[in-house]
């Protein structure tokens, strides 16, 4: 038998109902690798190893009863240490944090504990999901299983490196301007940001509020569509949460992509590192060979949308860092980190009086322009396709003191979140043994369909069977 | 409306207005490395936008609400257990004005 920690969801969800293993042996051993790799990796903040067991313990009984359980039932899961778990510490990365202990979960938490998945561990993150990198985590940086010398890609790089070891088989993540996709790139895994308003955000520690979804990562796109069934869903919490066309998405992943429509976005491949833009295109041309028609299109705003989101970003986050006092909980503002206090200081002069219609005002007018291109894009093309990251895992230290470059390595992901659009990023190959990811961006609710595009090109290629030296 | 011409922040102004101690190292490096930023996101200047609705919401909601109705909540345990002053209990905060 293979290894269970490198299965996938579906493998391993098999093997569960037909009582080949049983989830308690599951859980513990994903726990010893968890707690195995984190001093190399520093991929959790916080392993729970109990409430893991106990709630496998649950799963196991309901399987011997004969009950008909979700496919996630006895799955191991990590959670980005944003997202509120009752009586289990939550940092946001964050030393304001440290002892924080919620008094209720997240609403896609509650999903998950509903579905019966047995969380692992609250992972690590860039302190509030600032940052590009994880290396703005007060809680040390997280490096990257394939080459420890380098980032892993954030802020969700907690979630991203936990799946690419093999410590859970799902994450949770939040991605507000590429912080799921990126690592996501980076460590070769799946990853979705889905449309805004997808997923209910109570309950997950605020960042950017026009711009912050929940999405997750697993090591391939059916598993990915596995987990979002679980999360969708409006709870009456967050109003910015859409109850219509909801999908099931794991059914029908199969369909092909027979006549689909390609787009080509030109802004992103030029100047683009030849050895990422060969990858990509390879990747299209494996689509074009199962039946996909490929058009070059323009999206014209695409340079924009860095400054954009700059502005948009700190604001939002001038305001949601506000309710940080150390009264209700927390400790005092001059614990936070320097990117956060960067970004509050940023937001807070974007913001203040006379200065709102040159900034804040001005980039939601070119916000409008940028979510038109997509518009007018997929009035040509059912989906886009384009790189992530505009390099490969950089090394860590290399941009930590110049916070521009940092922004920078955000240029081909922010637009998704400035448009509201949902992007999927999954593995596209290997540079010099170093994971590269493309997405494929589609029009709003086209969840479905990102999946089965995405379905049918790992199908051709199964990058997730690269496994990290670890 | 006011167009910043040379784009540099005040940081002793702005950290005030964000309730933000900063160290005097702090507030010179983040002058030099917001200037950078700002310099950076002056390039929205190019694109005119005189006849561009700005975006209020990206999914197009408006007036989401729900009735005015009271439902089971947090306790007044639970909502004080992360606090590290109460007083009878409630949050206990510092005065906002003081005696002369």
């Amino acid at each position: 038998m293979k290894n269970i920690l490198d299965l996938t969801i579906r493998e391993t969800s098999d093997l569960l109902f037909s009582k080949q293993i049983k989830a308690q042996e599951l859980t513990q051993a994903f726990l010893e690798r968890a707690h195995g790799v984190n001093k190399k990796l520093n991929s959790f903040i916080t392993i729970c190893g109990g409430t893991a067991l106990k709630q496998a313990k649950k799963v196991d009984e309901l399987i011997a009863n004969g009950q008909k359980l979700n496919s996630l039932a006895g799955i191991p899961v990590g959670i980005k240490d944003v997202f509120s778990t009752k009586d289990i510490k939550t940092t946001a990365g964050s030393k304001v944090l440290e002892n924080y202990i919620p008094v209720y979960d997240a609403t896609s938490v509650n999903h998950l504990f509903n579905a019966n998945a047995c969380i692992v561990g609250k992972t690590n993150l860039d302190a509030w999901a600032h940052g590009s990198s994880g290396e703005n985590s007060d809680f040390g940086p997280t490096k990257n299983p394939y080459d420890l010398s380098r980032v892993p890609g954030g802020s969700s790089s907690g979630s991203a490196v936990s799946v690419a070891s093999g410590s859970c088989l799902a994450a949770m993540g939040t991605d507000t301007g590429g912080s799921i996709r990126l690592p996501a790139s980076f460590c070769n895994v799946v990853g979705i940001k889905p449309t805004f308003g997808r997923v209910s955000r109570y309950g997950v520690i605020a960042m950017a509020s026009s711009l912050d979804c929940i999405g997750h990562f697993t090591k391939t796109v059916y598993d990915n569509a596995l987990v979002l069934d679980v999360t969708i869903g409006e709870d009456g919490f967050d109003s910015t949460c859409i109850a219509q066309k909801q999908d099931v998405y794991s059914s029908d992943i199969e369909k092909g992509v027979k006549n689909l429509k390609i787009g080509i976005p030109k802004e992103y491949f030029e100047n683009l590192d030849q050895r990422i833009k060969r990858l990509i295109l390879e990747a299209v041309k494996k689509l074009e060979k199962l039946g996909a028609q490929v058009e070059d299109i323009s999206l014209p705003n695409t340079e924009y949308g860095v400054a954009t989101y700059y502005i948009i970003q700190p604001s939002e986050v001038s305001s949601n860092l506000a309710r940080y006092d150390g009264i209700r909980f927390g400790k005092t503002r001059e614990k936070f980190g320097s990117e956060a206090k960067r970004r509050i200081i940023l937001g807070t002069y974007t913001l203040s009086s006379g200065y709102y219609d040159a900034y804040y005002l001005k980039a939601m007018k070119v916000r409008r322009l940028i979510r038109n291109d997509f518009v007018k894009a997929f009035k040509k093309v059912d989906v886009i396709i384009c790189p992530v990251s505009p390099t490969t895992p950089f090394k860590l230290g290399e941009k930590t003191s110049d916070p521009l470059q940092m922004y920078l390595a955000d240029i081909f992901t922010v637009t998704a979140n400035l448009a509201g659009v949902p992007s999927l990023a999954l593995p596209c190959g290997f540079m010099n043994y170093l994971p590269c990811g493309m997405q494929i961006i589609g029009p709003d609710f086209s969840e479905k369909l990102l999946y089965q595009v995405g379905h049918a090109y790992e199908q051709e290629t199964k990058w997730y069977r690269v496994k990290p030296k670890i | 409306m006011k167009k910043p011409q040379r784009p540099e922040i005040d940081v002793d102004y702005v950290s005030k207005l964000a309730n933000l101690p900063l160290s005097d190292k702090e507030k010179a490096l983040f002058k030099k490395q917001l200037k950078d930023v700002l310099t950076y996101i002056a390039k929205l200047n190019e694109i005119n936008t005189n006849k561009v609705e700005p975006i209020a919401h990206i999914a197009d909601l408006v007036n989401i609400t729900r009735g005015d109705e009271t439902s089971p909540s947090l306790s007044q345990d639970d909502a004080l257990k992360n606090t590290s002053k109460t007083y009878n209990g409630f949050f206990e905060v510092d005065a906002i004005f003081e005696e002369q």
